[in-house]
């Protein structure tokens, strides 16, 4: 059997910000398009799956189903959109299909639905359930060939919910070294700052408290990205979580740190400013 | 004289079977494998069995992820757990994403006994019917309870099967082939139809030897599928006895009733009554003294019959 070839890696930080404020766009013009989306979030997350899908993770858009793949679970599914911009770069999804997001039968539902879209590996949206889904694979593949890793990104919100705790506490106990959480780290949630809301730090602390490895970054910083997933990769002891620093609506001044674009869609006017601001540069 | 068998145990059994048949068997646990006798797998293969300690929702997703990595997961807790505590996580990262996971409870229904209420589950067969794409199976004996899980295992799909705590009469033949969705005739009759699953299977064929002596002649159903139901068999006994009774171990809402009415009402509607626990918690006691005390029993059974039959027209 022929083994696919492995998608080529870029880790220039400089490129993988590029392609980020590349992608950054086609986010908003999604959801533009759509009228509904969750802005804020998919801005937060986006430099966290470039680092992932242009850098760290074994894929093959040719064959999105390759068993040797390693894999993604966007376990807040609400940023969606980050997640579609990127399967559309390497070419799982269409131009076509972007258009279509959140429309009746799009195989781009307003939340990842693995059934419709290659290239999803878990359909999401209820929070807390990703780190469970994506320990399952872990565990189920750890001891196959080519031992593929599994990413799971998470809210910092998200982590309210008990069965996060639930799933870093087994992933622990089974020493599930394959495992890979991000955190999302953007300090806001619907009904405000994380903090006031629910607080949830310090994260770090309590991911070690449960026995896993755990470091904090700057999440819009690609060398720190890299040098995390490479860390997590080393580390054979055990899952690894990274919490990822990161500004809800990085990128779009407007959006920045602002509540109200959790889940609000920019009008025509706002997406040509928003436009303006991340064209050129590097 | 039937032979009194263990469903969980032979659950286990099953799941050492299958277990040789395909490494691709995997089976979860919440920490009851040893009621759930999943333990019995968890000896003979311990790297495919994952105790995941009390939690639930954490069980149910990663066998959802098991399940999306290839694997065909088998997930067991008693059967209020396994689908109240985590029924959303059922719904959306199971059978939204179509995983080939199969919950498979023990302890259902008010023969759990002693444990009373907290334990007793009388809604999961309810729960598990009302999502999409799930099949809800009720065996009815260890011998179909084996068939049941070996249909499982390689049904594309989620399932959901409901065993008891109690032993069991063995009614089902071991020749007799099993298919999800088909329910079958245990005994001919006349006059009514009496629909059961589950542990009130036997206790419908002993209404039905009360009811003969009083001349009156009861067709008892094996439904097993609770979804999707056999709506074939049930318009077919609607059409030639005239009316119908359901016997279920499980609260009166959602369960083997509603679902059997619902293919009357659509497709033959006759009179129609229902033996089941009639919308209460359950409690503590000896199974049989909460059976009587709930009215599941075979002289309930009598009074359904005759209510039915009584309301037939002409």
């Amino acid at each position: 059997m022929v083994t696919p070839p492995e998608t080529p890696r870029i880790r220039d930080p400089l490129l993988l910000a590029g392609h980020a404020r590349q992608l950054r766009r086609s986010i908003l013009k999604m959801i533009h398009t759509a009228k509904s989306g969750h802005t804020g979030s998919s801005l937060s997350c986006i430099d966290i799956l470039v680092a992932l899908y242009f850098a760290e993770m074994r894929h093959l858009p040719i064959n999105p189903e390759w068993s040797g793949r390693d894999r993604l679970v966007l376990s807040k599914g609400h940023a969606a959109p980050a997640l579609y911009a990127i399967l559309h770069h390497f070419g799982y999804i269409s131009a076509n299909d972007l258009g279509r997001l959140r429309q009746l039968e799009s195989i781009l539902q307003g939340h990842p639905d693995s059934r419709r879209c290659p290239g999803i590996e878990a359909s999401t949206g209820s929070l807390g359930q990703g780190l469970s889904i994506a320990h399952g694979m872990a565990l189920a593949l750890r001891d196959g060939p080519k031992q593929p890793r599994i990413y799971a990104v998470l809210g910092d919100g998200e982590l309210q919910e008990g069965q996060i705790w639930e799933a870093v506490m087994s992933a622990a106990h089974y020493a599930t070294s394959n495992l890979c959480a991000i955190v999302d780290a953007n300090g806001l949630q619907i009904d405000g700052p994380v903090h006031e809301v629910m607080r949830v730090s310090p994260i770090a602390d309590k991911f070690r408290a449960f026995g896993w490895n755990a470091t904090e970054i700057d999440g819009h910083d690609f060398s720190a990205l890299l040098a995390a997933l490479d860390g997590a990769r080393e580390h054979t002891e055990g899952p690894t979580a990274i919490i990822a620093k990161t500004i809800k609506g990085k990128g779009v001044s407007f959006c920045e740190n602002r509540v109200e674009w959790h889940g609000k869609a920019p009008n025509a006017e706002e997406l040509a400013n928003a436009l303006a601001e991340l064209e050129g540069g590097q | 004289m039937k032979r009194i068998l263990s469903t969980r145990e032979e659950y286990g059994r099953t799941l050492v079977r299958l277990g040789e048949r395909s490494k691709d068997i995997v089976v979860l646990d919440a920490d009851l494998s040893g009621s759930t006798c999943t333990r019995t797998f968890a000896k003979r293969f311990p790297k495919r069995f994952f105790n995941m300690g009390i939690s639930e929702q954490d069980l149910i997703c990663t066998a959802a992820g098991m399940s999306m990595a290839g694997k065909i997961a088998f997930a067991s807790s008693f059967a209020i757990f396994i689908t109240g505590r985590c029924w959303e996580q059922i719904r959306n990262s199971v059978a939204l994403p179509g995983c080939n996971v199969n919950i498979v409870s023990t302890h259902g229904g008010i023969t759990v006994g002693k444990d009373g209420a907290s334990h007793q589950a009388l809604e999961d067969i309810a729960v598990m019917r009302a999502i999409p794409t799930m099949t809800v199976i009720v065996p009815a004996d260890a011998v179909e309870t084996r068939k049941a899980i070996e249909a499982a295992a390689w049904f594309d799909g989620p399932v959901y099967i409901r065993l008891t705590r109690a032993n069991l009469p063995v009614i089902a033949s071991a020749e007799k082939p099993f298919r999800i969705g088909r329910g079958w005739q245990v005994q001919e009759g006349g006059d009514v139809t009496i629909i059961a699953i589950g542990m009130m299977l036997q206790i419908a064929l002993e209404g039905a030897e009360l009811l003969r002596k009083e001349g009156i002649s009861a067709r008892v159903i094996n439904m097993v599928t609770v979804k999707p139901v056999d709506e074939y068999l049930i318009t077919l006994c609607a059409e030639e006895t005239g009316c119908v009774v359901t016997a279920e171990e499980h609260n009166i809402c959602g369960g083997l009733g509603d679902a059997v009415g619902e293919v009357l009402l659509r497709r033959h509607p006759v009179p129609m009554e229902r033996v089941a626990v009639r919308d209460s918690f359950g409690r503590s006691g000896d199974p049989q003294a909460l059976l009587d005390y709930f009215d599941l029993n075979p002289p309930a059974i009598v009074r359904a019959a005759k209510r039915a039959i009584s309301r037939k027209k002409g």
